[in-house]
Parts: C-alpha cells; sequence; structure tokens
C-alpha cells in the first residue's frame, strides 16, 4: 500500500464519516461536493471534510481507493457509501439518515 | 473532448445489453449528462456497485473527456 493509501485508509478507518470533497464543508469548490455538505448539514452530522484539492496525489489517490472516478465520496464507519447521485438518492429515501442514526431531522 | 449522448448510451449497451438507457443533457453543452439506467445486471448489487458497473462501461471517460454524469442505476421492476 503506497504512503498516500495508507494515508487515506488510517483516516477512513479512524473518522466515523469522513467526506472528501473539492474545497472544504465551509467553501466547496464544486457543486457536487456542495450538495453532499448541504445533505450531512441538513441532517446533522458532524464529518471530517478532506480537501482533494490540496494534493493532486490524493486526488488521484481517493480514486483509486474506492474505485470510484469522481468525487465527492462519503465514508461511514469505514466503508464507502457513494458518490454525490448515491448520497441524494439514500437522502430522499431516508436510507442516510437511517445510516447516519440520525433523529429524524425533520 | 465531448461525447454525445449516442456514444455514452453506446458504451453503456456494450457492456449491459438489456440496460434501458435514457440520457439528458443537462447544460447542452456535451458535457453534464444525467442518465437513467435500468438492467437486469444490477438484481442483488448494491448502489455503488451498480454505479461502478456503469463507470466500468464507460471507461476512465468519467472525470476526463466526460466531464459530469449523474447516475441513476435501478434493476427492472417485477
Amino acid at each position: 500500500m503506497s504512503d498516500i493509501q495508507g494515508w487515506i485508509n488510517n483516516e477512513v478507518k479512524s473518522n466515523e464519516v469522513v467526506l472528501f470533497m473539492k474545497g472544504t464543508a465551509q467553501t466547496p469548490m464544486c457543486g457536487f461536493s456542495a450538495r453532499v455538505v448541504q445533505i450531512l448539514n441538513h441532517v446533522g452530522t458532524p464529518f471530517k471534510d478532506i480537501n482533494v484539492l490540496e494534493s493532486n496525489e490524493l486526488r488521484q489517490g481517493i480514486k483509486e481507493y474506492a474505485n470510484w472516478p469522481t468525487i465527492p465520496q462519503l465514508y461511514v464507519k469505514g466503508e464507502f457509501v457513494g458518490g454525490c447521485d448515491i448520497i441524494t438518492e439514500m437522502f430522499q429515501s431516508g436510507e442516510l439518515q437511517t445510516l447516519l442514526g440520525a433523529k429524524s431531522a425533520a | 473532448m465531448a461525447m454525445t449522448a449516442d456514444q455514452i448510451e453506446r458504451l453503456i449497451r456494450e457492456s449491459l445489453p438489456d440496460a434501458t438507457v435514457e440520457i439528458r443533457d443537462l447544460a447542452g453543452d456535451g458535457d453534464h449528462y444525467a442518465a437513467n439506467i435500468v438492467s437486469a445486471a444490477f438484481i442483488g448489487k448494491s448502489r455503488v456497485q451498480q454505479h461502478q458497473m456503469i463507470y466500468a462501461a464507460l471507461s476512465g471517460r468519467i472525470g476526463g473527456e466526460l466531464h459530469a454524469l449523474a447516475l441513476q442505476t435501478s434493476a427492472p421492476k417485477e
């Protein structure tokens, strides 16, 4: 496992909810990343945001880590959950709230 | 290089011949699409696996010549 893969793996395994995104939760740099941040904030889940734009190695490495070609990527309890489309779909169906153990954010 | 909706549909069908593929050009720029794909190949697969099958069918074009493809996948309804 290369250094970057090891680093990513450590972040994913040691944080309950991690979002790899373009920009930060405060200042998303891409509409897809912004949408996932908005959903997580709405559900009220604390999460760690990691800005892939800070490093080319990370930006490339995260795509290989999950065999997933796009960003954002959401990980919950060490598992890759999905990108923007899947998160949106799961939010609309209520599955995301269940997964995150949210107290039904009205 | 942008891709046409036809090219995207053809690539998906090469991998999933039974698929019903519906593609919308979101911005009219040949670069942002939304695709709705229904295929029996998705039965028993997680959403992540279903999307990975589509990404594999498009073999590396996503994030490159194809900037954005919003995906919705599902197995045929009984």
